[in-house]
C-alpha cells in the first residue's frame, strides 16, 4: 500500500501524517506542491493539517488550485482513495471533491482540545475499524472548521450515510454538528479532527490510529 | 486597466466576524447598528485594453479563485 503526502507551503502535520500511515504498514513518499504528478502507483493521497499558503485568501483556497492538486483531482476522479486532515479537510471542499465549505469557528476563537467524536457509519474504507455509534477522542486544532453547506447538501450527505464523524459537543458552530464527510463513492474522507494526533500510546490513546490502520489494511488487500 | 471585485458572504451564510465587530460597535455606544457583514475587495491590475474582455477574465477568475460560490457572492466593476 503506497501513501502520498502532499506538502504545501504551511503544512505543519505532514510529517505526523507520514508516520500514522507508516505505522499503520504504507509506504510513503512525500509529494511537493509543486510536483505534476503523483507517484506512480499511489493507493491514497494524505492532504495534512496545517496553514497552507497562510490561509491567504480562504483557508485552502490556493492550495486548490497547486499544481500536484489537478493530479489529486484526476487520482479521485478515477475512483482513488484520499484523506484530508483539518487543512486537508479544507482544501478537498476547495478542490470540489467534497461538498460544502468550512466557515470560520462561530466563536471566533482557534479552539485546540480532545474532543469525542461519535462514528457515524463504519461504511469507508477509513471507518470500517470502528462499531458505527462508538465514541472515540480525537484533537482538534482549528479556527475554520464550522462546516456550512445548504439544506439539499446536507438532506443528501444524511441520506447517503456519508457524515462519517460528529461532534458530542459542538466546538465550532458546524451544521448538524458534521466534523468529517464522505464523497459519494464513499473513497475520499475530509474531517477537521486529527486522528493522526491520537494514535500512539504516549498521544494518550490509539483511537485515530484505527482510521489508519483500517484505510492501510483495505487497501493491501485489494 | 483596473478591475475591483466585492467578495460577500452570501445572505443566509452567519458572518461571525461581522456579529463580533457590531457587538463591538455597539460596546463603543454606536447604537442602532442592526447587522454588520464583512466582505473583501480585491484589486487588480490588468494588461487588458478591452473593458468587456477584461470583465470576462475577471468573472472567470471570480468563479476559480477568487471567490467560493458555495458561500460568496462578487461582483466585478472594470475602471
Amino acid at each position: 500500500m503506497h501513501a502520498a503526502v502532499i506538502v504545501f507551503p504551511g503544512s505543519n502535520c505532514d510529517r505526523d501524517m507520514k508516520v500514522a500511515f507508516e505505522n499503520a504498514g504504507a509506504k510513503v513518499t512525500m509529494v511537493w506542491h509543486k510536483d505534476t504528478d503523483l507517484p506512480k502507483g499511489v493507493d491514497v493521497v494524505g492532504i495534512p493539517g496545517g496553514f497552507s499558503f497562510g490561509d491567504y485568501l480562504r483557508c485552502g483556497a490556493i492550495a486548490a488550485n497547486s499544481p500536484i492538486c489537478q493530479s489529486v483531482k484526476a487520482h479521485a476522479e478515477r475512483g482513488g482513495y484520499a484523506l484530508g486532515i483539518c487543512n486537508g479537510f479544507q482544501v478537498l471542499t476547495e478542490t470540489g471533491l467534497l461538498p460544502g465549505v468550512l466557515l470560520r469557528n462561530s466563536g471566533l476563537k482557534y479552539v485546540c482540545k480532545a474532543l469525542d467524536l461519535k462514528v457515524e457509519t463504519s461504511n469507508s474504507a477509513f471507518t470500517s475499524g470502528y462499531n458505527a455509534g462508538t465514541t472515540i477522542t480525537i484533537p482538534i486544532a482549528h479556527h475554520d472548521g464550522n462546516y456550512f453547506a445548504d439544506a439539499d447538501v446536507l438532506q443528501k450527505l444524511n441520506d447517503e450515510e456519508r457524515v462519517a464523524f460528529r461532534y458530542v459537543e459542538n466546538p465550532n458552530g458546524s451544521q448538524q454538528d458534521i466534523a468529517g464527510i464522505l464523497s459519494e463513492n464513499r473513497r475520499v474522507l475530509g474531517m477537521m479532527p486529527h486522528p493522526e494526533r491520537m494514535a500512539e500510546p504516549t498521544h494518550g490513546n490509539t483511537e485515530g490510529a484505527t482510521l489508519f490502520t483500517s484505510l492501510v489494511g483495505q487497501l493491501a488487500d485489494a | 486597466m483596473k478591475a475591483r471585485v466585492h467578495v460577500m458572504l452570501k445572505n443566509g451564510v452567519l458572518d461571525p466576524q461581522g456579529e463580533a465587530v457590531r457587538h463591538a460597535l455597539g460596546q463603543l455606544g454606536f447604537d442602532g447598528v442592526e447587522g454588520v457583514r464583512q466582505g473583501k475587495v480585491i484589486e487588480l491590475d490588468l494588461a487588458e485594453t478591452d473593458a468587456a474582455k477584461a470583465e470576462e477574465t475577471v468573472t472567470a477568475m471570480c468563479e476559480k479563485l477568487l471567490a467560493n460560490t458555495v458561500i460568496e457572492s462578487y461582483s466585478v466593476e472594470i475602471a
